[in-house]
């Protein structure tokens, strides 16, 4: 019998276990270097102001991580609901032959890559948007995008979730004489509260990440928004808008607006692995 | 598990051998402007077809990264879409390909047919917010400007004497694309783009209209002809003595061979 | 036992869906209706001309499909390994395997765009790989390694233990039980997490501007830059005059491209639920 292969598995396996968990250290160091030159120079104090004027030494970010998390949830708040109705619907409410039908599509448009779905907002959402409240590319625009990409996500997740839920569960709530509504709403979304939860919160992580689709629709103004019709811009779009035009501090400040963004979605998933049982 | 051991060291091979791969008859990098790099990029074809073996990469950035990586030796050439800064002059030398000028945008329906350049800094400052103060309709204004790095605000900040944070726009855009899209799609907007963009747009039928600077028409003929105020050149841009190769390519750039690509991507040849 | 209150929440669910599948249609006629007419063969096995307004795309599609095997052939051993690692060695709830797979749950969440910065920091400028396929492809082997290990790790997790005993009282040793049973046993899962990667990394274009780049030529190795399909949508819908109908004709491509790599992944899942009953 070898055993050699068998004394060469744990360590080999491990390595490249540690290796895959080190990408993290080692993006965050990257980021943490190339960030030096802007963050050694005029303090952390200069990013906590909300003027972006890279080519006048002023590099506040605040403006940017606001809007950030205000499109993220606007996205996240119009997709969530809408994603369950369209979950419950596949689930429980649509004829079999549909609801396979339904699922479909779902499954394809999940598989969009974000960029259609910019070039669409782009091309069809902001015009329609300006005609109303212009300028059109705006907080409501990113959100709508936004809340369309991750729309199937979210739906397929809580659908997984939902048709994890027993059976006999369900049975048993109609037995006690509760109407369709509160079987739904009270005892099947509840029981697959965990599963439309973690489809949630995925949600928000793609909305928070997302660039392209946002770059094309959010007018990208550095600003605090006073209503969901003015402009903003993103950390994301921040990045992919001005890095390949970037040198020097410009290029680091850019950096710096990657390492806020790390540690957004750092506290993300850290929320979210509390939210997990402990594994079992 | 031995065959896959076996695998992950040819892997591992093969990638440490592969980027030394090159190409026989020499490589130009050229990167920079992303006005410039669609062009450079059909340039480089035409030139490789003849020159077989030769490769020529374009990689699209903004003018400060082409002046950046010329200087630093990352390209061959750099691509810029302006005229060289008196200070960069001292190490790099620009080889003009073409020209361009840079024009005011509006919707096609905004009945405003020209502004002069007080008009248009008050409305770039945030002064004037509707088109009624500026002899249009009742409309609110919605001002484009371009992100930090791009030479068509350079541009457009020297022309206007203004600094970028005294902006007030409503929206900010990277390429010419998005600038042309945001204003066709919005009445009341108004934006600066590349002439050449903007004249093909409304030769497709694009709802949008190019407004004259300072009395002179914004055309790619006005620009040929000089008269035009808001141009400027597209420049290769290289560090001391081009390479052998890089010298050919620059000078195929400004021959008569390529004037059709470059009328193609509605620029404006040099003046020979 | 129909109330009224159920038929107005069976309505508003039908109203979900109904809204719902109808924004989707309207995106996909308006794409449709402007790509569809230059959709043909020579589009797809043709170079691009007169900056992408004309000609195909047969450069990019070469390009994309360079980047992906790339960002598989490092992904798949480096993540098989890592997965195999976490389901043998490490006990539920030791903390070593707990702290990893944290790590590999921050990693999947980090936006793409930070994986951009990341390559083109690390492989392009300290590796001096600069603008290239295999920048990219390493790139993109970083960002969907996360989301293969946990499926694949999941996978083996639902092989029976019965499997693991009947190897063991062959004599199998465990490298011989892990290549002849056990991964056999999870390999539609194995597929799965693989397609889920390279659906998402199809679809990526924010972490391939930084570091596969912009050239839209044939590539002639790894070393050449490549420009990937979702980045040449990019590029034609913002920067090139004209460009729209190229773009939408390539988002066409690019969105059939990812529902057959996703196909394929709900196809191996179902195998490998169904073979799961079987057992």
């Amino acid at each position: 019998m070898r055993r050699s292969s068998d004394s060469l598995l744990k360590p080999l396996t491990a390595a490249l276990a540690g290796i895959s968990a080190l990408l993290l250290v080692g993006m965050l160091g990257f980021l943490l270097a190339e960030s030096w030159p802007a963050l050694a120079h005029g303090g952390w104090l200069r990013f906590a102001s909300l003027d972006w004027y890279p080519l006048e030494g002023r590099f506040g970010l605040t403006a940017m991580c606001i809007a950030t998390l205000a499109v993220a949830a606007l996205a996240t708040l119009l997709a969530a609901p809408l994603g369950l109705a369209c979950a419950l619907f596949a689930r429980f409410q649509a004829p079999p032959a549909l609801a396979a039908g339904f699922r479909g599509l779902l499954a394809l448009m999940a598989g969009v890559p974000s960029v259609v779905y910019g070039f669409w907002g782009l091309t069809v959402l902001v015009p329609l948007l300006a005609r109303w409240q212009p300028p059109g590319a705006s907080l409501l625009a990113a959100g709508l995008v936004l809340a369309l990409m991750i729309l199937p996500t979210v739906a397929l997740l809580a659908h997984a979730a939902l048709a994890a839920v027993p059976r006999t569960l369900l049975d048993g709530a109609a037995a006690l004489g509760l109407s369709r509504r509160a079987t739904l709403l009270k005892v099947a979304v509840p029981a697959a509260r965990r599963g439309i939860g973690g489809g949630v919160l995925l949600g928000l992580a793609r909305a928070l990440g997302e660039t392209m689709a946002v770059l094309m629709v959010a007018g990208n103004v550095v600003q605090l928004p006073a209503s969901v019709f003015d402009p903003v811009r993103v950390l994301t779009a921040n990045i992919a808008l001005e890095m390949a035009y970037a040198t020097g501090t410009h290029r680091a400040g850019l950096f710096v607006s990657g390492l806020l963004l790390a540690l957004l979605a750092l506290g993300l998933a850290w929320f979210a692995a509390r939210l997990e049982p402990r594994h079992a | 598990m031995k065959r896959f051991l076996i695998f992950l060291a040819t892997l591992l091979a093969a990638l440490a051998i592969l980027p030394g791969a090159q190409a026989a008859g020499g490589k130009l990098v050229l990167t920079g402007s992303s006005t410039v790099a669609p062009l450079a990029l059909e340039i480089g074809k035409r030139f490789e077809a003849m020159n077989p073996g030769v490769r020529v990469d374009v990689q699209t950035g903004g003018s400060s990264r082409g002046v950046a990586d010329a200087m630093n030796g990352l390209a061959d050439i750099g691509l810029v879409s302006r005229a060289l800064k008196p200070e960069e002059t001292k190490t790099l030398t620009a080889h003009t390909l073409a020209l361009d000028g840079v024009a005011l945008i509006v919707h096609a329906g905004n009945p405003v047919r020209q502004l002069d350049d007080a008009q248009i800094k008050a409305i770039y400052t945030g002064q004037t917010r509707n088109w009624r103060a500026a002899g249009g309709a009742d409309l609110p204004i919605t001002v484009v400007n371009k992100a930090e790095g791009r030479s068509t605000l350079e541009l457009f900040l020297h022309y206007t004497g203004l600094k970028n944070s005294q902006i007030r726009a409503q929206a900010v855009i990277g390429d010419n694309q998005q600038g042309i899209k945001t204003v066709a799609g919005n009445p009341g907007a108004i934006g600066y783009v590349s002439i050449g963009a903007a004249e093909y747009a409304v030769e497709h039928g694009v709802p949008i209209k190019l407004l004259p600077m300072a009395g002179v028409p914004a055309t790619t003929g006005a620009v040929r002809s000089g008269r035009f105020p808001l141009s400027r050149p597209l420049n290769l841009v290289t560090r001391g003595a081009p390479s052998p190769l890089a010298a050919r390519f620059i000078a195929f750039a400004r021959s008569p061979a390529v004037r059709d690509l470059i009328e193609a991507q509605y620029f404006v040849p040099p003046p020979r | 036992m129909h109330n009224p209150g159920d038929r107005l929440f069976g309505l508003a669910l039908w109203g979900a869906a109904v809204g719902v599948t109808a924004v989707f249609a309207w995106l996909f006629a308006d794409i449709a209706r402007l790509g569809l007419g230059s959709l043909s063969l020579d589009f797809i096995a043709t170079a691009p001309e007169n900056a992408g307004r004309d000609g195909g795309i047969a450069p990019i599609l070469v390009s994309t499909l360079l980047i992906l095997g790339v960002a598989v052939g490092v992904a798949a051993p480096v993540g098989l390994g890592a997965a195999v690692w976490l389901n043998t060695y490490t006990r539920a709830g030791s903390r070593g395997g707990r702290r990893i797979r944290l790590a590999l749950d921050m990693l999947a969440g980090m936006p793409s765009i930070v994986f951009g910065l990341f390559g083109n920091a690390f492989f392009s400028v300290f590796l001096g790989l600069g603008f290239s396929i295999l920048s990219g492809g390493l790139t993109l082997a970083a960002m969907i390694l996360p989301i293969f290990i946990r499926t694949v790790e999941a996978g083996l997790g639902a092989v029976e233990d019965g499997w693991r005993l009947g190897a063991a009282a062959l004599g199998l040793t465990r490298s011989a039980a892990l290549a002849h049973v056990i991964l056999p046993a999870a390999a539609p899962a194995i597929g799965a997490g693989l397609m889920l990667g390279i659906g998402r990394a199809a679809a990526e274009t924010a972490a391939l501007i930084f570091t596969s780049g912009y050239v839209d030529r044939m590539p002639e190795s790894l070393a050449d830059s490549g420009r990937a399909l979702a980045v040449h949508i990019y590029d034609l819908s913002m920067n090139v005059a004209g460009g729209d109908v190229h773009a939408a004709a390539s988002a066409l491509v690019l969105v059939a491209l990812v529902a057959c790599v996703n196909l394929m992944a709900v196809a191996l899942s179902r195998r490998w639920l169904t073979r799961r009953l079987a057992v």
